[in-house]
């Protein structure tokens, strides 16, 4: 059996459509059979609300007079990108607040102009001759806007990797906060009622097709950035007006030490034309598997602590190696429901009718890592690879004496197999003279807790560490614990001689 | 029942909680404490019956007792129940219903900050004390 779009929509039309949301289908499914379930249901509705940092709105002001070709824009102190026209600005969510920093930013422009609030405009040009006005302020709502559409390159991600941290330092991530320790797991996406999980051979999404965007109804321009289903993580581009979109289904947010982000509510109808699309839409929360990514560890590709589904996620606890761990979701599982219903309504009072894609997505994409053709620097490039050691078994006098003539402050301790055991300062040094009760050797008085870099590592990561600690030198160690260098802040110096800011 | 005691400690450093304690006999769990050269406040939890015999007697020695009325609040309207703020409680005050919709037990609450603090929707703030 095979229903056809034009089927399905002569049901809308004449009120005889049955619709489901994603979350219900498997419960059909199981009831009726494949072939029960195709005849019985018409159209599956999906359903997500979470953060979506890849969103924005093209914004036009209308002319000013006289006129402005507005080069830097600011809404409430936000910048929006103004390189498009005279009159046009694309305001990104994740762009902060020149004054508020992080409490307010583009996201937060957006939910003030869809829930009604009045936004300061600042402009400034350099003035031309068909466009002679520098400077313009105006008050404005989104009522007073030409076009407000939202275009968000990237939404709706097929499914998004778990966190957690296996450091013994808490991390303010675009996950939310990650616990010491693995503390915590947080998570994002609703699981069964993802839309790309109910579709992941994109046959049904595509571009052209009528969505629910924060509340309003939207379409699918196209496949996402970063847009990579080959691994599971398909993405997609929507847009849909602003004007008419609701202060329920878009939130602003801030990821406290991370920035800004936007809260979207975000659903695609899928038809059920064929047994195909029926096996596709009675996918479970159990079939819908992520990687625990340990955010810990700060590189391009996280190693990973465990795979576990949605199931388990929305439990509110997974075991990893005996050890019970709570979840905690980032994204409202209770909107997507309500995004799910919404659109259901939708489309069973005729308001919206199904259309099949004007142009497919790719469904076996795989997204590049950057391409990058400069090597940022790495701590073998500035370090210091003159080491002044002393051995852990030797008199305090003799370490002070080695400071003296090494001109450092720094002097890493060494085992008798030349292996880091610890570090001593002058400050350590000069502790044990005031309070000489503590020994006389340099192992009574080194730390022995050393903060070390590796050779290959980033200057930035190194500098993260340095930071965070409050230290001014880390000792660089090969894979026997050899100290190959020192990085002080003083070889810092170095990145500003030329090269590596050309 | 919370109470929030607060002492100085200009007389000396009395362990006056664990006086009450070995006094008493009631069992005080200190939830937080902030103690420093002049002063401390601690926020202790007691069974609510033995409220008024452990408020004397903390009183009697000196500190200052009240009842921690102030809480969190929940603004339902910036809430959109994402569930952040589940599993960064150190006291488990939050949790899902099963319609998913967030719900607390304000009484586990020890203000620790943390929940205002992450919230991405700031929906969570402190009651300010009547």
């Amino acid at each position: 059996m095979h229903k056809s779009i034009g089927e399905i929509n002569r049901k809308i039309h004449d009120g005889s459509v049955r619709v489901v949301t994603a979350e219900e289908m498997p419960f059909i499914v199981e009831e009726l059979g494949e072939e029960g379930a195709l005849k019985e249901v018409d159209v599956v509705t999906t359903g997500t609300f979470g953060a979506m940092c890849s969103s924005g709105a093209f914004l036009n002001f209308g002319h000013a007079d006289p006129p402005i070709r507005m080069e830097r824009v600011w809404l409430n102190d936000v910048e929006a990108y103004g390189g498009i026209a005279a009159v046009d600005a694309y305001i990104g969510a994740t762009q902060k607040s020149t004054t508020l920093e992080d409490e307010y930013g583009g996201a937060h422009v957006i939910e003030d102009f869809i829930t009604g609030k009045s936004v300061e405009m600042r402009a400034i040009s350099r003035g031309t001759d068909c466009y002679p006005r520098r400077t313009i302020t105006t008050e404005l709502l989104l009522e007073n806007l030409n076009e407000a559409i939202m275009c968000n390159p990237r939404n709706g991600y097929q499914r998004y990797n778990a966190a957690s941290n296996s450091t013994d330092r808490t991390l303010h991530t675009y996950m939310g906060m990650l616990l010491p320790n693995r503390g915590n797991i947080t998570y994002s996406g609703s699981g069964l009622l993802n839309p790309i999980s109910n579709d992941p051979q994109f046959r049904m999404i595509g571009s052209g097709v009528p969505i629910f965007l924060g509340g309003a109804a939207g379409m699918i321009v196209g496949q996402g950035t970063q847009h990579s289903p080959a691994s599971g993580f398909g993405t997609l581009m929507v847009t849909g007006d602003m004007k008419a979109m609701s202060g329920d289904y878009i939130r602003a947010a801030t990821m406290t030490g991370y920035g800004v982000t936007l809260y979207v509510g975000l659903g695609v109808p899928i038809p059920i034309t064929d047994l195909d699309m029926v096996r596709r839409t009675a996918v479970r929360d159990e079939d819908i598997e992520v990687d625990i990514i340990d955010y810990g560890v700060p590189q391009r590709s996280r190693p990973t602590l465990g795979r576990v589904n949605y199931a388990e996620l929305k439990s509110g606890s997974i075991e990893i190696g005996g050890e019970e761990i709570r979840t905690s979701s980032l994204s409202s599982f209770r909107r997507a429901r309500q995004v799910a219903e919404e659109l259901k309504h939708w489309i069973e009072g005729g308001k919206m009718e199904m259309m099949l894609p004007t142009r497919p997505i790719d469904p076996i994409k795989s997204a590049q890592p950057m391409r990058e053709t400069v090597q940022g620097p790495r701590v073998l490039d500035i370090m210091d690879t003159r080491v002044v050691s002393i051995m852990e078994t030797e008199e305090i006098a003799t370490a002070a004496k080695k400071l003296l003539k090494g001109e450092t402050n720094h002097l890493p301790v060494l085992d008798s197999d030349g292996k880091l055991v610890g570090i001593v300062t002058t400050y350590d040094i000069s502790k044990a003279v005031v309070n000489p009760t503590k020994g006389s050797r340099v192992m009574d008085i080194m730390k022995r807790k050393v903060v070390t870099t590796v050779a290959d590592e980033a200057v930035d990561i190194a500098v993260q560490k340095l930071e965070r600690h409050n230290i001014s030198a880390l000792p660089v160690v090969d894979q026997e614990r050899q100290v190959i260098g020192m990085l002080t802040a003083m070889n810092l110096g170095k990145l500003f001689g030329g090269r590596w800011l050309k | 029942m919370k109470l929030v005691v607060t002492f100085s400690r200009k007389a000396g450093k009395k362990p006056i909680i664990a006086q009450v304690v070995r006094d008493t006999g009631i069992l005080i769990n200190v939830e937080r404490a902030m103690i420093d050269s002049s002063e401390g406040e601690a926020l202790i939890d007691i069974p609510d019956e033995s409220c008024t015999l452990v408020k004397e007697r903390l009183a009697d020695l000196g500190a200052s007792v009240r009842i921690l009325e102030a809480g969190i609040f929940l603004d339902e309207s910036e809430c959109v129940d994402c569930g952040t703020c589940i599993t960064i409680c150190p006291q488990e005050v939050f949790w899902f219903d099963d319609d998913w919709k967030l719900q607390m037990d304000e009484s586990k609450c020890v203000l620790c900050g943390r929940c205002i603090e992450i919230c991405p929707h700031r929906a969570l703030s402190q009651k300010s004390e009547s």
